[in-house]
């Protein structure tokens, strides 16, 4: 690889952009937060044609374009992991001071996972498939962190 | 393949329009999106899985998403799909209309959904344009479509008088046509008594260009399927055939640092060379009805000339007459134009949307009164970048070698 590249004289210009936004939970992620926020329960939706329920929940089954506004069902707050990964960075975005453990959780009934912390055990003991139960938030955030977290439970 | 002939002929068989808006805080993007690809598919009577292609295209950066085209999956039905993305900034409706004609003419794909969408309230369209600015070294500082050089422009070549009230003139008419369509962001109901007021009292944004002269940024999404002749025919009652498309943009020459002015006016020399190819002599006479991308009623009123290849002040007299109304000689937008909606990576598809409705004769309350069999559309964008559309009612052997 050429790295001797002739840089003498070679100027650059620093900048800087700021980049304001917001983004918006969507007509069928707002009614899965307010769920978990009235009534702590956790809700997908069913794609009859696919036989898969989808959680968080979307409008539409991407497979078969099917829409599922109105295919409510209930998961439980329990589920399995079925990956994770230790976060060891510490970033402004990042919802706790590290190290902390993100794991995709399948739920009861559901068919796809969703990713969450895993709190309550040390990062080192985290294992695929071990039980997971959800912890609701006391203080509600109008978002998907009205589950405060997942923790270790009996299988 | 000699430009001004295909290969095979492309029809628009399915329509898709959301309504437009300055805030849709009830649907996220991909569900924004789905209802124009919902619309398209009803309207095609066909189901996605016979769409073979999903070409999608927004403005980059004005959501701050990247790859928005891979999460919007869930609205567009691409799973599965071959699929393209396309960003050419303003005009990037129209140039997803010339993609899915030639990847539907090149015998490519059979069936093709474009999708253009904007969800401008999420994001910061400035921060997505001015980025990398630098007056002195050939970074220009974008405004958008923010500038009053048509008015300058205007005003020196027919007085300050006579300019400014062709453009108030363009304004309400444009108001007018918004006013019957159902998807209109911005509709008013202006009337003609107002006139002189707003030329006084609009609040002033750069020289000449007043607040209601300017168009707004809007939400909403447009979704629009092409297909081949034989499919064509099989899925629509009445396709919609896309006869020839021009792409022309000089940014170079608008450059600060290397202009060497005056600018060629890009969207006058894609006038010349479309209709020049495809032997249209008297464009004013060919055309039923246009949907130009206005950003605002200054430039409305200025890019008549060139789209039509007019001389002197013929175009100015067909606003004064008002032959730019939709029962007039040329209807010009009927759907309102972009002054009544902008949702920018939608705008430019919606033209040609809005022109295949009106030869379709389903356009609705902004229905041309009488019969529309070729229709013209327009996309604007980058520093004068100009895509010109050609749609057609009937295959009566334009485009074959």
């Amino acid at each position: 690889m050429q790295s001797d590249f002739d840089t003498s004289d070679c100027y650059t210009i620093e900048g800087k952009l700021a980049l304001p936004y917001t983004y918006f939970a969507g007509r069928v992620g707002s009614r899965f937060i307010t769920t978990l926020r009235d009534q702590h329960k956790i809700m997908g939706v069913r794609c009859a044609a696919c036989d898969t329920v989808f959680v968080p929940p979307r409008q539409t089954c991407e497979r078969c374009l099917g829409d599922l506004t109105d295919s409510w069902c209930e998961v439980g707050s329990r589920g399995r992991v079925v990956n994770f990964t230790v976060v060891r960075y510490p970033d402004r975005h990042l919802p706790r001071p590290v190290p902390f453990v993100l794991a995709m959780i399948l739920l009861e009934g559901a068919d796809t996972p969703i990713v969450h912390l895993l709190e309550g055990i040390p990062p080192e003991q985290v294992a695929v498939d071990m039980a997971v139960e959800a912890v609701f938030a006391e203080t509600t955030t109008n978002t998907i962190r009205d589950i405060d977290h997942f923790k270790p439970c009996d299988a | 393949m000699a430009r001004g002939t295909k290969n095979r002929h492309v029809g628009i068989v399915g329509i898709g329009e959301t309504k437009f808006s300055s805030h849709r805080e009830d649907v996220n993007q991909p569900e924004m999106i789905h209802e124009a690809v919902r619309q398209a598919l009803d309207d095609a009577g066909i189901g996605i899985q016979e769409v073979d292609c999903v070409v999608h295209g927004n403005m980059e950066l004005f959501e701050m998403v990247h790859q928005p085209d891979l999460w919007h999956v869930l609205g567009s039905g691409a799973y599965g799909k071959d699929s393209f993305r396309i960003t050419t900034g303003g005009t990037t409706g129209g140039t997803l209309v010339c993609a899915a004609d030639n990847l539907v003419a090149s015998g490519m794909y059979d069936v093709v959904l474009a999708i253009g969408f904007e969800k401008l309230q999420e994001g910061h369209t400035t921060g997505g344009i001015t980025n990398m600015a630098d007056p002195l070294w050939a970074r220009k500082l974008q405004s958008g479509a923010l500038t009053d050089s048509a008015a300058v422009k205007l005003i020196e070549e027919f007085g300050p008088e006579r300019a400014k009230r062709a453009a108030m003139t363009y304004r309400i008419i444009m108001d007018q046509h918004a006013c019957l369509n159902p998807n209109s962001h911005r509709a008013f109901g202006l009337d003609w008594d107002q006139m002189d007021d707003l030329m006084a009292d609009s609040p002033p944004l750069i020289g000449n260009l007043r607040l209601i002269h300017m168009c707004s940024q809007s939400d909403g999404a447009c979704a629009l399927i092409f297909a081949s002749e034989e499919r064509a025919r099989q899925i629509a009652k009445k396709p919609v055939w896309l006869r020839d498309h021009i792409t022309v943009h000089r940014e170079e020459t608008l450059n600060l640092c290397t202009n060497y002015y005056p600018n060629n006016p890009t969207h006058r020399f894609a006038a010349e060379q479309l209709f020049a190819r495809n032997g249209i002599d008297a464009p004013l006479d060919y055309f039923d009805v246009f949907e130009m991308y206005d950003p605002s009623a200054w430039w409305g009123v200025d890019w008549l000339r060139d789209f039509f290849l007019l001389e002197g002040d013929a175009h100015l007299k067909l606003v004064e007459d008002r032959e730019i109304a939709i029962g007039g000689r040329m209807p010009i937008n009927p759907s309102g134009g972009v002054i009544a909606a902008n949702p920018i990576g939608a705008t430019a598809m919606v033209r040609v949307a809005e022109a295949a409705k009106q030869i379709r004769g389903d356009a609705g309350p902004h229905q041309v009164p009488r019969t529309v069999r070729h229709a013209l559309a327009s996309s604007f964008g980058g520093t004068m970048w100009t895509v010109l559309l050609m749609l057609e009612d009937e295959l009566n052997g334009w485009g074959m070698p």
